[in-house]
């Protein structure tokens, strides 16, 4: 208790520096079994009275019947359930830390060509937000940036470490590019008069041709690149950052995560990924599934979310975003759901279930904040299912994670068992102590 | 000239500045379609009694029923208990409800849904003399998602963008009907204040060539509310002084009137309810220290993010606090909001509540309820009343609302399960006894407006290839119009 009360302590007088006072992780990675649990790996059945071992950061073993070493530290999870680690494929986690307040923001650059930022950079291990968005059972989280058009590439983040390093697991992971929408100010998609409309289209024409450009020139500078390696007499030529960070893009090896909402900007994209041959995921897209045969024919794979938001038409069903997860899952094309969010990533399971209520089997709602983003992203060996072999990201609860009632008891990331106490938990302390 | 109406970037199009929503929103043929259809099915279900069936009733002030039925008759509840202790009256509608919950309507104190342009009226730190009754918009499509989140009540605010904005509504979604008939008739008239960075322009600066507006710190804001009723007195004094005069048989001219002035002495008479925008613990303390001084009462207070800190001053005064869960980090003084406020606040005897100020929040405050038990413990009853009965006590509305309980209006929320499940939906959503959501009915309804707009696109682009005179390329919309109009 009286460590607790000094925590608090420190924490009002950090607080105002936005600094969080939680240990990032306890840099152990023990033997650890936990037993007599109902063990849901997701990649297959749920076993009941099951034991998970883990070792060094990774899994060991998973079953009904496994043996436990001799010298594991052994959890009894009678009553209780484990998890993979849930992951969030979209969010400005460690970005943003006051939304309102430009210092603490680092989402969005100047300009709209920057594909040449890379969110990991930017990442504060020491957010608040990063022990908060835990305490539900996130463990892992796509970080992005968010500005102009191209706006840079993101990095599938561990929410534990003590440095951006020791966080990323992957980056860059993809280039996000957010489609230029025909629209005249940021309120109205529709253009209220003729001379507005005319500006926007003139705009919207300018965007599109500037993404062209930049694209092309990344294709000239990636051949020129490639020609140079092959023949080394050719002239040097002064290396150029923003195209540079392209060519992985150009040449398909790194994959493109393509923000558009709208029909008619979804079907833009597509054409102008077409143009370039690029390796496509689609995300946000609230009219996926006017656009299913075409996504179908391409195999890319969507990112939805936040599920929990309005329909973009006044005149669409009333349940349109939460329906749009059953479409996919109709049409047989993966998808996972992303929170977009940063202070409210927490929330992300709530957004899965939403399709579930609307449809989506609970378990295919269980894969799109586990397994498939691990697909999408080419990160399955390491992480969404709790499988032998894979990093030891665990949440060990009292029911269903998507399920807002359900407490998340203990959560490991990377095997390394990690608080769930976070500025809130403490804030809360110290006030319930307040004298009545 | 119905084409003009009808489409997009019509008449109505100039109305429709949305506050914080990136997509506007046009009102299309569509949704008064939409609308039209959910008036006759309201018309015609009022005609009758309702008996809700073999459902799992959340009572809220009573208990959990289970297989339990409830008569609605008259817009009220006129019986409810066991599936034995209620008869059905014959030609009553019955909805088997079996497997179902069941539980009040919701109500959220503080929405700006419907409001018809602008929530601010900016131009003055106090613009208490405007009203939100005067611009409900009966169109406005989130009043019918959020029937379809069992929301049925909301208080009706103004912005915060001055200390005082002006004077709330409160009202049913009473979807399909004249707005007429939205504000509930015996509610207590209420004003919103509001403090902190939002009245101070914290997070926006004025375009260039327009001054910054008073106030631009909390010692202003203050003074902005203590100078209206030190100022109200004085508007007060100068009619007493007028009436004695008359009565002494003296021929004084009257004072002006002052619409604002009569507003704020109705404050301080305790005729209007206070509502307040807050997130700080100061300015929560700075607030209730003015009202002490000035004699009136805070009813609620809005938002307040930190009203955990000064949980046990917020109790004493007998205010109530009406927050959000989530919301946290959007703004420096909403750093220290936490998940646990409900509960601290709750603990420490404050009346609370959760609310939205979000169209898209205001459909599913039970999920916001349901996080009470994750942060902080209450309990499953206490968590229920959050957006249910304690709304209704702090719009001082619990005589008829907030509950299942007989001689309440009929506001009745059907869920496929127990509404604090994620994976539960709203099934239907009765106000006054009427069904004014329905997802099947709902469900035909859409593919029957698709059909309606897939035909009137048809009929149009028909006639716009009827009107193309052969050999006439160049034809011009002005010729074209008049004989579109006249077909139609």
């Amino acid at each position: 208790m009286k460590t607790k009360l000094f925590i608090a302590a420190v924490l009002v007088a950090s607080s105002a520096f936005a600094q969080s006072v939680i240990i990032n992780s306890p840099g152990k990675k023990p033997l650890v079994a936990i037993r007599n649990a109902t063990i849901v790996p997701v990649t297959s059945a749920a076993i009941p009275n099951g034991t998970i071992v883990f070792n060094n950061g990774v899994i060991t073993a998973v079953g009904a019947n496994v043996a436990i070493p001799a010298n594991a530290t052994v959890i009894d999870g009678t009553g209780l359930f484990v998890y993979p680690g849930l992951i969030d494929s979209g969010s400005h986690v460690g970005l943003e830390e006051i939304s309102a307040v430009p210092g603490t923001v680092d989402t969005a650059e100047l300009g709209d060509i920057n594909p040449n930022a890379r969110a990991e950079i930017a990442v504060n291990p020491h957010s608040n937000v990063i022990p908060v968005t835990r305490v539900n059972g996130i463990t892992t989280v796509v970080t992005e940036p968010a500005g102009g058009i191209i706006s840079g590439s993101s990095a599938m983040i561990q929410l534990a470490g003590w440095t951006p390093q020791e966080m990323t697991l992957k980056a860059p992971l993809a280039m996000h590019i957010h489609f230029p929408r025909l629209r005249n100010n940021s309120f109205d998609e529709v253009p209220q008069d003729e001379e507005a409309a005319k500006e926007a289209a003139k705009n919207y024409t300018k965007q599109i041709d500037k993404l062209h450009d930049t694209f092309r020139d990344a294709q000239a500078y990636a051949k020129a690149s490639a020609a140079r390696t092959s023949h080394p007499d050719i002239k040097r030529n002064d290396r150029d950052v923003i195209l540079e960070a392209l060519v992985p893009v150009v040449e398909g090896r790194e994959p493109v995560v393509m923000h558009a909402n709208l029909e008619r900007d979804i079907r833009a994209a597509l054409k102008f990924a077409d143009e370039f041959k690029l390796k496509v995921i689609l995300a946000d897209a609230e009219d996926v599934a006017r656009v299913i045969p075409e996504l179908k024919s391409r195999n890319i794979p969507v990112i939805l979310g936040p599920i929990l938001s309005l329909p973009p038409r006044e005149d669409d069903p009333y349940d349109l975003v939460f329906t749009n997860a059953k479409t996919l899952n109709d049409a047989g094309i993966p998808f996972a759901i992303q929170s977009q969010d940063s202070h409210n990533a927490r929330n992300l399971p709530y957004n899965a279930a939403a399709c579930a209520a609307f449809g989506l089997p609970k378990d295919v709602a269980l894969r799109s904040v586990t397994i498939t983003p691990a697909q999408i992203f080419g990160l399955a060996d390491k992480i969404g299912s709790l499988e032998t072999g894979k990093l030891a990201n665990i949440i060990v609860t009292d029911g269903d994670p998507l399920e807002i009632v359900t407490h998340v008891k203990r959560l490991f990331i990377g095997g390394e068992e990690i608080t769930l106490d976070t500025n809130q938990t403490l804030l809360w302390e110290k006030f319930k102590a307040r004298p009545k | 000239m119905e084409n003009e109406t009808a489409g997009v970037g019509g008449r109505e199009s100039g109305v429709v500045e949305r506050r914080s929503c990136s997509d506007a929103r046009l009102p299309t043929p569509d949704t008064r379609v939409l609308a039209l259809a959910f008036l006759l099915i309201a018309t015609a279900a009022s005609a009758q009694d309702i008996v809700i069936r073999d459902a799992t009733i959340l009572t809220i002030t009573h208990g959990k029923i289970e297989h339990g039925s409830i008569l609605v008759h008259g817009g009220k509840i006129a019986a409810v208990g066991t599936n034995a202790q209620v008869t059905a009256p014959a030609g009553a509608q019955v909805i088997d409800a079996a497997g179902k919950f069941v539980m009040p309507g919701i109500i959220d104190t503080h929405s700006h849904t419907a409001v018809e342009g602008s929530v601010n009226e900016i131009s003055l730190p106090n613009t208490g003399m405007v009203r939100i009754r005067d611009v409900l918009n009966n169109e406005d499509i989130n009043v019918y998602r959020q029937l379809a989140g069992g929301t049925t009540t909301a208080l009706v605010l103004h912005g915060s963008a001055n200390p005082i904005g002006g004077q709330s509504q409160i009202v049913k979604w009473k979807w399909g009907h004249p707005v007429s008939e939205w504000p509930i008739a015996d509610a207590p008239r209420t004003i919103k204040f509001a403090l902190g960075e939002n009245p101070k322009s914290s997070n926006f600066r004025p375009p260039p060539g327009i001054p910054a507006q008073y106030p631009q710190t909390r010692m202003g804001v203050e003074e902005v509310i203590r100078q209206s009723f030190i100022d109200a007195k004085d508007y007060t004094a100068r009619w007493d002084e007028y009436e004695a005069k008359k009565k002494r048989g003296d021929n004084p001219i009257p004072p002006r009137r002052d619409i604002l002035m009569e507003t704020m002495v109705d404050v301080l008479k305790g005729k209007i309810d206070v509502h307040s925008h807050c997130y700080r613990a100061d300015e929560i303390m700075m607030l209730l220290n003015v009202a002490d001084e000035q004699g009136f009462k805070i009813r609620e207070l809005q938002h307040v993010l930190e009203g955990y800190k000064v949980a046990k001053e917020i109790a004493a005064h007998g205010v109530g606090g009406g927050t959000f869960i989530d919301w946290w980090g959007f703004k420096a003084e909403a750093y220290d909001a936490i998940p646990y406020n409900v509960a601290l606040m709750t603990n420490a005897g404050v009346l609370t509540s959760v609310n939205s100020d979000s169209d898209e929040l205001a459909r599913r405050l039970n999920q916001d309820a349901a996080k009470a038990m994750k942060y902080g413990g209450l309990s499953e009853e206490e968590a229920l009343k959050l957006c249910t009965l304690n709304g209704a006590k702090q719009l001082r509305l619990d005589h008829r609302l907030g509950s299942i309980d007989v001689g309440k209006d009929a506001d009745i929320v059907i869920w496929t399960g127990h509404p604090f499940s994620t994976y539960s939906r709203v099934e239907t959503t009765l106000v006054d006894g009427e069904i004014l959501f329905d997802r099947q009915h709902d469900l035909v309804m859409r593919k029957e407006m698709a059909k309606e707009k897939t035909d009137r696109l048809k009929k149009e682009a028909d006639d716009e290839a009827k009107n193309k005179k052969p050999g006439k390329p160049g034809n011009s919309d002005d010729e074209a119009k008049p004989e579109v109009t006249d077909e139609n």
